[in-house]
């Protein structure tokens, strides 16, 4: 299996080291452009996947292709609506760390 | 248009029109024509289905309507009467109708009120006409429902708490109930075939005796739970005691019978085996509920709280009779239940009629309102009579009925619970004395209390149009206990089969 | 054969009476009630005598007997098919006397009330009731089945309960009126337990079998037993215990005295002349039962009844509320009646005492009615109950003081009139059954003597009291009921009554037994004697014996305290032993369970709440730990 020189197996490591990049990003940063930052990690490391796993395995078809545009336009939308989101909160806390926001535990 | 479709129907079109109105004026005049033309109708009804059994119809259920609702599951809009159910939708006709009298004057959110207590009467109405099991469901929960908002809202004293408790506990036995509704469609086809609710159909075929046993609790504790069954019944005491007038006259006249109802329609009806190996449990329950209930009663210092045990002492009566199983007790538990659902409604209209002028219910800071209100007073002694089984009045049938049948049972076990329950006769005599003698007799312990007006014209309605049923039954009892006697054979030939 | 079915009107026009009185009276002037109620059932008394005139002399009789016509009957209600509850007219010997007696006094009470209660608030309203309680006294005597009868017995019953609380603003009245109720209600408990035992062996309410060969003859065959005696001895017994509940036998007594609080014409009617007997019908009624199936239930009653008479009797020396007084001395004389019921046999001369008892019961009915009526007319006049506001009324009340003296000597069973021969052939009946109640009585017959008297001489003789204004005598409208009653009570004896009511409804002939008929007089006389010697004149003599006797008087005059012993069983026992911890249990225990469930379901919440910290990356740790977790038992587990 090895196309283009380069082994699957790479592809996925990567993704794996940027994807728990992500998740340590995620739960440990406080600051909530940094978690969105993360975020964007995480789904990249899932395209990166997605394309390696379609280009080595199945290569006839496209859907992995496919399935990442979809995600990159998601997430495209979800990094526009969390944004708002932050700047709503700013003008309300003066601030946009994480720890801040719980008015609405229980 | 079908007889019975009618009494879905007009309520719909009676809540529609009060959305129309503006203020409590025309609320309450289109609830109140609403609920005549429902009077009218199960008026009708008696005769209609009178003339189709002297005409020879023999069929089990008369006026049936089926449509399929939701096939998949096999659920019907399924419809069809026999004289029990004839009987318990005059019965709910009646007591709505006095309800909305005796709520004349409710002035806040007055169409919001009457809506509620309309769509409370549809789910009555709808369960008793109703013979697919799913339905029936549906409109159970549809008549508990707004009995939250009814005395959440409109309640006095601890409402919130009351209504929270009430409707939880009554959402327990739906929940028992629906496992129970589960285990009866998921066991009608035992060997294989469409599954179905259809109350006739289950009737027909023998559902395992390990269901059986298994779903018999469940379905009779979740029905007896609405009918008072000890020890589930302390919702009610506190729930009527918060209830607006009209809803403690539906819900102790009406929706308590639905779970007496309930209990032989479904519970007993569909799986009979198990009804007769677990009867004596029930027995042993009920027939403490009839004298607990009673003792209960004797203690109590608010009017309400009084007629709230009462009730769990007569609505035990009924659930006793019925696990007698036999023709006579079970005729009895029905006119017990009719009977109780008048005289309770009665009670409940003219405590809120009384505490409207007084606004208070506590027996000892009255007396001596024979003098000052005497229409209401005499009334009173009226209602308390027919508690305490004075002949003539629909509470004597009803509790004679349900001895002599119990009695007849031949097991000695079955005989020494009805002379335990008799006793109830002379416990009912002491707290009803009690209270007619505190509160209407002797002298007047307040001054206050003379500048008070008798009852009005619409609190006369309400109360005439129950004491015209109660003594109409009470007088000539025949046609009512035959109709329900005749209907109850399909029903004692699947109970003797086991 | 006659038509007896017109005697359907004689329960249908008190019962029309009732509904017009009731629904419209307050519409009516007060007279125009008075006079509507009377006249109704000035026509019920019409009919009953001419049905007793028929049914005496135009019915043929059969083989000698007395027929048992059963006049009307329609299906009231229906349990199976062999038991149903039916309203009808049941025509022999006893219910006919019955309906002679009951329309009688019922109508004289009527007459009396338009006088007595005149100018009372609520005048209406006690005819209405009057005409209720004869209508179901009527139904009553008249029933055809045990069950009718039932009704009619809770009917009369909650009339009963209605007149003695006619002055509901009087708390007394209501007390008493509640405590009547409730204990004869007690007693309907015992009643309706042996109807529903009885039933249960004979399938049928009917009196006609049940009392005919084939009811005897099941009843007898009862081979059951429970805790040492056949089922149809408990059966009876219970039923006994209703019927001692609405004579108000010992220990179920209590209510009648305190029933006085209802207005005298009251106590006349229900309390002296019919309800209180129906107890001793009941028994009269299922006697061929009790006679074959269960002679030791009648042994039973025929010891109650003498205990009653002489533990009444001996109370009524000691009080000084005059209608008590009567009250206990009708407690004494339907202890007579039930005695001598217990200690008949059946048939014939051995039926003597059933037949004596229903003597007893009509002469009773008379004479007891006219002394009440008289007490009435008192009590009008002076305006208080007691003993010690009276004195010398002779000389204002002269019809009353005449009638009076009449019933008095009837009770005290002097020669000839009615209460002797009613009495004679009671202790003739005890003498040949059984000696100890024939003493008994005996005594008792003395204590009757010397407490009615006492009553005569310290109300219409002795000193005069100061009186407000001065007594004046009764309007006519009260005096001609007691006139009447008086003939009928010198007149009643003369019936020749073996000859028309017996046990088998077999005419038998009787004869004065001089043995028993001249000792029995000599102590009515020595009774009277005594009365006259200590309460003619005022003088101290009585309060020297009251001393004298110290504890005994007091507990005899606070009637044995059997009263506290109830209120003690009522009040301790039931409302604070058992009702009071039902309550307790029923808010704490129940429904605390019930509130306990909700309450841990919401302390269960309150303890896990703390997890949802509000921290975004608190949720996202556990979801990452629990997808991790999730994934390595995938991996490794599956």
């Amino acid at each position: 299996m090895e196309r283009y020189g380069i082994p699957l197996d790479h592809f996925l490591i990567v993704s794996t080291i940027m994807f728990f990049i992500g998740i340590y990003g995620f739960i440990v940063r406080k600051n909530l452009i940094t978690m969105l930052m993360s975020i964007e990690l995480i789904l990249n490391s899932v395209n990166i996947n997605f394309v390696a796993f379609n280009s080595y395995l199945f290569p006839e078809n496209m859907h992995g292709y496919f399935f990442a545009l979809i995600v990159v336009a998601i997430a495209a939308a979800e990094a526009s609506v969390a944004i708002a989101l932050i700047i709503n909160i700013y003008r309300r806390f003066s601030n946009i760390e994480v720890e801040n926001i719980d008015e609405m535990k229980y | 248009m079908n007889i019975l479709t009618l009494f879905i129907i007009i309520p719909i079109l009676t809540v529609i029109g009060i959305l129309c109105t503006k203020d409590y004026k025309g609320a309450r005049v289109i609830s109140a024509i609403g609920m005549g033309l429902q009077l009218v109708t199960s008026v009708t009804l008696i005769f209609l289905f009178l003339a189709e059994r002297r005409a020879g119809n023999t069929s089990e259920m008369l006026f049936m309507v089926d449509y399929v609702w939701f096939e998949a599951l096999n659920i019907h809009y399924l419809v069809g009467v026999d004289g029990i159910s004839v009987a318990m939708i005059t019965l709910t006709s009646i007591v709505s109708f006095a309800g909305i009298f005796a709520s004349w004057e409710v002035k806040d959110l007055s169409r919001e009120f009457f809506i509620s207590l309309i769509i409370l009467a549809t789910g009555v109405f709808g369960f008793f006409i109703s013979l697919d099991l799913f339905t029936m469901f549906l409109f159970y929960e549809l008549a508990v429902i707004p009995m939250y908002l009814l005395i959440g809202i409109w309640g006095s004293g601890p409402k919130e708490y009351s209504a929270m408790k009430l409707t939880l506990m009554l959402m327990g036995g739906s929940a028992l109930l629906l496992v129970g509704l589960f285990g009866i469609y998921f066991n009608s086809a035992p060997d294989g075939g469409h599954l179905t609710f259809n109350i006739l159909e289950i009737s027909k075929i023998t559902i395992p005796i390990e269901a059986q046993r298994f779903f018999f609790p469940f379905t009779f504790i979740g029905f007896g739970i609405l009918g008072a069954l000890f020890p589930f019944h302390t919702w009610s005491p506190d729930g009527h005691a918060s209830a607006p007038t009209a809803v403690s006259m539906l819900h102790a006249g009406v929706l308590m019978k639905l779970g007496g109802y309930g209990c032989f329609r479904v519970a007993m009806f569909l799986m009979p085996e198990a009804a007769h190996e677990l009867a004596w449990i029930f027995l042993i329950l009920t027939t403490i509920s009839v004298v607990y209930g009673a003792f209960g009663a004797i203690w109590q210092k608010d009017l309400k709280y009084i007629n709230a045990y009462s009730s769990v002492s007569h609505c035990g009566l009924v659930l006793f009779a019925l696990l007698m199983m036999n023709e006579t007790a079970m005729d009895g538990a029905i006119i017990q239940m009719i009977s109780h659902g008048l005289m309770t409604a009665l009670f409940f209209a003219l405590i809120g009629m009384i505490y409207g002028r007084t606004h208070t219910r506590m027996i000892n800071e009255m007396g001596g309102l024979m003098k000052v209100m005497p229409f209401l007073a005499v009334c009173y002694v009226i209602a308390g009579l027919a508690s305490l089984g004075l002949p003539g009045l629909s509470g004597f049938v009803a509790e004679m009925t349900i001895f002599v049948g119990s009695f007849q049972h031949p097991d000695l076990f079955h005989r020494v619970a009805t002379i335990i329950a008799c006793s109830s006769i002379v416990i009912t005599a002491v707290y009803i004395l009690r209270v007619v003698g505190i509160l209407l007799f002797g002298p007047i312990r307040n001054n206050d209390f003379l500048q008070l007006k008798d009852a009005k014209w619409y609190e006369k309605m309400s109360t005439v149009t129950l004491i015209v049923a109660v003594a109409g039954i009470g007088l000539f009892p025949l046609w009512l206990s035959d109709m329900i006697m005749n209907s109850l054979k399909p029903i004692m030939d699947q109970l003797s089969l086991f | 054969m006659i038509n007896f079915s017109y005697t359907v009107w004689i329960l249908l026009i008190p019962i029309f009476m009732f509904l017009l009185l009731g629904l419209l009276g307050m519409k009516f002037k007060p007279l125009l009630s008075g006079v509507l109620g009377t006249l109704g059932l000035g026509v019920v008394m019409v009919l009953s005598y001419f049905a007793a005139y028929q049914y005496f002399f135009e019915l043929p009789r059969l083989n000698d007997t007395y027929q048992q016509i059963v006049a009307a009957n329609y299906t009231w209600l229906r349990f199976s098919d062999a038991l149903q509850i039916k309203m009808g007219v049941f025509i022999d010997p006893i219910s006919v006397m019955m309906l002679v007696v009951v329309s009688t006094v019922s109508f004289m009470v009527n007459l009396y009330s338009i006088g007595y209660m005149k100018g009372e608030k609520g005048f209406q309203r006690f005819f209405a009731f009057l005409s209720l309680f004869t209508f179901s006294m009527l139904g009553l005597v008249v029933a055809t089945n045990i069950f009718q009868m039932y009704v009619f017995w809770e009917l009369v019953g909650v009339s009963s309960f209605l007149l003695i609380g006619f002055y509901y603003e009087r708390p007394s009245a209501v007390a008493a009126s509640k405590k009547a109720f409730i204990v004869t209600r007690f007693a309907d408990l015992g009643f309706l337990i042996g109807i529903l035992l009885l039933s249960f062996y004979t399938k049928t309410f009917d009196f006609l079998s049940l009392t005919g060969p084939q009811g005897i003859e099941i009843t007898r065959n009862l081979t059951q037993t429970f805790m040492g005696m056949s089922v149809a001895t408990w059966a009876l017994l219970l039923i006994f215990m209703g019927g001692a509940g609405k004579s108000a036998m010992f220990p179920l007594h209590i209510w009648l005295p305190d029933a006085m609080e209802g207005p005298t014409p009251v106590s006349a009617l229900i309390h002296a002349a019919t309800m209180v007997v129906a107890g001793v019908f009941l028994v009269a009624r299922l006697f061929p039962l009790y006679s074959f199936a269960a002679p030791d239930a009648l042994t039973v009653v025929s010891y109650v009844g003498g205990f009653t008479s002489l533990f009444a009797a001996v109370i009524a020396c000691t009080q000084f509320d005059i209608k008590r007084v009567l009250a206990f001395s009708t407690l004494s004389q339907i202890g007579y009646m039930m005695l001598a019921l217990g200690v008949s046999g059946y048939g014939g001369e051995k039926g003597l005492g059933y037949m004596a008892s229903m003597f007893h019961l009509f002469t009773h009915a008379m004479f007891k009615a006219l002394l009440f009526l008289g007490a009435g007319s008192i009590i009008h006049a002076v305006h208080s109950n007691y003993m010690y506001d009276m004195g010398g009324l002779r000389k204002y009340l002269k019809i009353t003081h005449w009638t009076f003296l009449i019933a008095c000597l009837t009770i005290a069973g002097l020669f000839p009139l009615s209460g002797f021969w009613s009495k004679d052939e009671i202790l003739v009946a005890a003498y040949n059954h059984n000696k100890l109640l024939f003493w008994i009585e005996y005594l008792v017959a003395g204590l009757t003597a010397f407490y009615m008297f006492r009553l005569y001489f310290r109300v219409f003789w002795n000193k005069e009291p100061h009186y407000h204004h001065t007594p004046h005598e009764s309007p006519l409208v009260m005096t001609i009921p007691l006139m009447f009653l008086a003939l009928a009570s010198i007149f009643a004896g003369f019936l020749p009554f073996s000859h028309m009511v017996s046990s088998d409804r077999l005419p038998f002939a009787t004869e004065t037994n001089l043995t028993v008929a001249i000792p029995s007089v000599a102590i009515g006389l020595l009774g009277i004697l005594i009365a006259f010697l200590l309460y003619k004149k005022d003088n101290n003599t009585v309060e020297k014996i009251v001393k004298g006797l110290g504890g005994v008087y007091k507990t005899i005059y606070n009637k044995f305290y059997i009263d506290e012993v109830y209120l003690f069983v009522t009040k301790k026992i039931i409302f604070n032993l058992i009702s009071r911890p039902v309550a307790w249990f029923d808010r704490h225990v129940v429904d605390g369970t019930m509130n306990g469930i909700a309450g841990i379901t919401v302390l269960t919440s309150r303890k896990i709440k703390g997890s949802q910290s509000g921290q975004l990356q608190h949720y996202a740790f556990f979801f990452v730990l629990g997808a991790i977790v999730f994934a390595l038992i995938f991996i490794y587990l599956w």
